[in-house]
């Protein structure tokens, strides 16, 4: 079987995001795997436990950077990596990145593409499941349990749904977006991290993978940026003060009259 | 709690390779995951964390910068940033890792022969087998070549008798590493547990290292198999050996220890108010944290010198003695200044400052006490040795 993981490298939450001009500064952030895609590169270790068999193939687009998150993807048992480079690419627009990703996974080959249900940075919860749509493969979303038969070349999916579960069956080649619960990353072990040299890490262009780079690029962008503001200052709480009865008389009255909230 | 994100004042981080890194942050996840929840209540109930012994093993923490027999083979570096993260989360813990590594793995690897290396290291790299080192004695601590542990050959045995006092993991360990004298000279001897006239009895009531087991190991004609001797240590050198292994990791582990407080003094800190402001606004308050990061960035830039003669084949006993008397005491006095702006919740066990207080007073005796590396300091610079 062979399986790919998207991995998206996002700033860490415990980053203090700074803005400058507009926009995020990124030479403050420490950048980690996106969470959820943890999930994605545990579950594909896990199958090809499970089998036995199979590769499992690390992708990640973007900048040089990246390269640490798929060395991440390495140190804890992946095969292989690749990094598309990113340059050009309108990295925040969900659909430009879904298709580079596509032409990836056309070029790499797959029975099953996993991914975090959503990246912690922008938490759009598009890109896997365009990228399911343009490569026209079945795909379930928001995935906490995952079986396969890989013989018979389908397999089923369960999703948390209000009040309850439900399983969605599907047939392989499929796309599953990965949601917290489905498992319990591992950690790295020092075996696994000594391993990373021994492994290699692809680099494909725009123009390895046959996409025209003005179709991917910030102006063809349908989603765009405008900018990006950090949330106002949090005022200051307000003290109550009197005897019990009066405080109480008192916040109601501010709750209905100036928050307005009852 | 706040989570821990490093403390790296001085942009060190940029010293270490990318392997390093990786190791470290694995060794950090795990103290953070899967001791740091637990270590209060091991340590106030007196027990140690054994379930997590077989997780280490399987990351490869134990014995991990020997090569093959199921070790990692990791550099001087990676090892000793794994040890600083440990310590971190308890010094309890990593003295359990020290003394498994350095102490037992680490004398088998260098002074046992091939049959010994084959028997024991693979089991211990897996956790399966625990190791204790018995070198101290009641009456013999800071001058160990006065032991009246000896040995005598009887046939095709060797015939221990004596005791040997303040062993970590004594009462856990399935195989003990003990010194003792053999025609007057120490040697080292492989002791199985259930061997007879072998017997361990746990030291209780202790303030330090509470999460760690410590114990007395008694030999009474204790007969072991000749085979059992460590053909390449003879001499105090051989002790002092394994002593250099385990001290140089206790160098990073004190700027561990100093680290966890520093990061809580801070956050604490920033979020205290008194006079209606935090209270790191205030002059003594910022004096005391300017100090402790000093020193933590110096103890930091200590260690990794160490580690990196290490990896080259040149670091001497006179510098570890530095690294480890010097990072010790940086944690120490971290641990204290940190319990001090913590105020009275620093007396609780809600807040770490206390525990790796109390437990740095031991490691401020153990493994050399802080005296005993000064005079070595003394000696490698004078050439006089003011100890003998």
């Amino acid at each position: 079987m062979n399986i790919l993981v998207f991995v998206k490298q996002v700033p860490d939450t415990e980053t203090r995001i700074q803005i400058q001009n507009g926009a995020v500064d990124t030479a403050s952030v420490k950048w980690v795997a996106n969470p959820y895609d943890e999930f994605a590169i545990e579950e594909a270790l896990r199958i090809r436990e499970r089998l036995g068999a199979g590769k499992v193939t690390v992708l990640s687009l973007g900048p040089d950077r990246v390269k640490e998150a798929i060395k991440y993807g390495l140190s804890l048992g992946a095969d292989e990596g690749v990094q598309v480079k990113g340059e050009g690419v309108a990295l925040d627009d969900p659909l430009s990145v879904a298709t580079v990703l596509a032409a990836a996974a056309t070029k790499a080959g797959f029975d099953l593409i996993l991914a975090g249900k959503q990246a912690v940075d922008m938490d759009h919860a598009q890109t896997g499941v365009m990228l399911a749509e343009l490569l026209d493969v079945p795909h379930v979303s928001v995935v906490v349990g995952l079986e396969l038969d890989p013989a018979a070349k389908t397999g089923s999916a369960k999703r948390e749904v209000e009040g309850g579960a439900e399983t969605v069956t599907f047939d392989l080649p499929a796309m599953i977006t990965t949601q917290k619960g489905l498992n319990e990353p591992r950690y790295a072990s020092l075996k696994g991290i000594m391993a990373v040299k021994k492994k290699t890490i692809a680099e494909w262009t725009l123009a390895d993978l046959g996409v025209d780079p003005a179709s991917v690029a910030p102006a063809a962008a349908r989603l765009r940026t405008l900018e990006a503001s950090p949330p106002p200052p949090r005022p200051a709480g307000k003290l109550l003060e009197g005897e019990p009865a009066e405080i109480a008389k008192e916040l109601v009255r501010l709750l209905r009259e100036e928050a307005k909230v009852i | 709690m706040e989570k821990f994100d490093g403390v790296d004042y001085m942009e060190i981080d940029g010293l270490f390779s990318e392997e390093e890194i990786l190791i470290r942050d694995t060794a950090r996840k795990f103290v953070q995951d899967r001791l740091i929840p637990i270590i209060e209540k091991h340590s106030r109930e007196g027990t140690f964390p054994k379930d997590l012994v077989p997780e280490i093993a399987e990351l490869g923490f134990l014995g991990a910068n020997l090569e093959g027999y199921g070790c990692a083979g990791l550099n001087n570096v990676a090892y000793g940033l794994i040890m600083q993260e440990l310590e971190r989360g308890d010094s309890g813990f990593r003295s359990f890792v020290s003394v498994q590594g350095a102490l037992c793995m680490w004398p088998i690897y260098a002074y046992g022969n091939e049959e010994q290396k084959k028997k024991y290291l693979p089991g211990m790299a897996a956790g399966k087998l625990i190791g204790c080192f018995g070198l101290t004695e009641a009456d013999f601590g800071s001058n160990p070549s006065g032991m009246l542990t000896n040995a005598r050959k009887d046939g095709n045995s060797y015939i221990l008798n004596g005791s040997k006092m303040w062993i970590t993991n004594g009462g856990i360990a399935d195989l003990a590493i003990v010194w003792a004298k053999l025609d007057g000279r120490i040697r080292g001897f492989i002791v199985e547990k259930g061997t007879p006239g072998y017997s361990t009895s746990d030291i209780h009531g202790k303030f330090s290292l509470r999460a760690s087991v410590t114990s007395e190991l008694a030999f009474q004609d204790c007969r072991i198999p000749a085979e059992n001797l460590l053909p390449n240590a003879d001499g105090l050198k051989g002790p002092l050996g394994c002593l250099n292994q385990a001290r140089y990791g206790i160098a990073w582990g004190g700027i561990g220890a100093a680290m966890a407080c520093y990061h809580e003094a801070l956050e604490y800190a920033k979020t205290r108010i008194q006079f209606d402001r935090p209270i790191a606004s205030f002059q003594m308050v910022q004096e005391k944290l300017a100090w402790m990061i000093r020193e933590i960035t110096k103890g930091q830039l200590l260690a990794l010198q160490v580690g990196r003669l290490k990896d080259q084949g040149k670091a001497k006993a006179h510098h570890i003695s530095m690294a480890k008397m010097n990072n010790v005491d940086v944690g120490l006095q971290c641990a204290r200044l940190g319990r001090a702006i913590l105020g009275a919740n620093g007396i609780t066990d809600e807040y770490q400052c206390g525990r790796h207080m109390c437990n740095l007073e031991s490691v401020y005796t153990y493994e050399g006490t802080h005296d005993i590396h000064t005079l070595i300091i003394g000696e490698a610079i004078t050439g006089i040795a003011a100890y003998k």
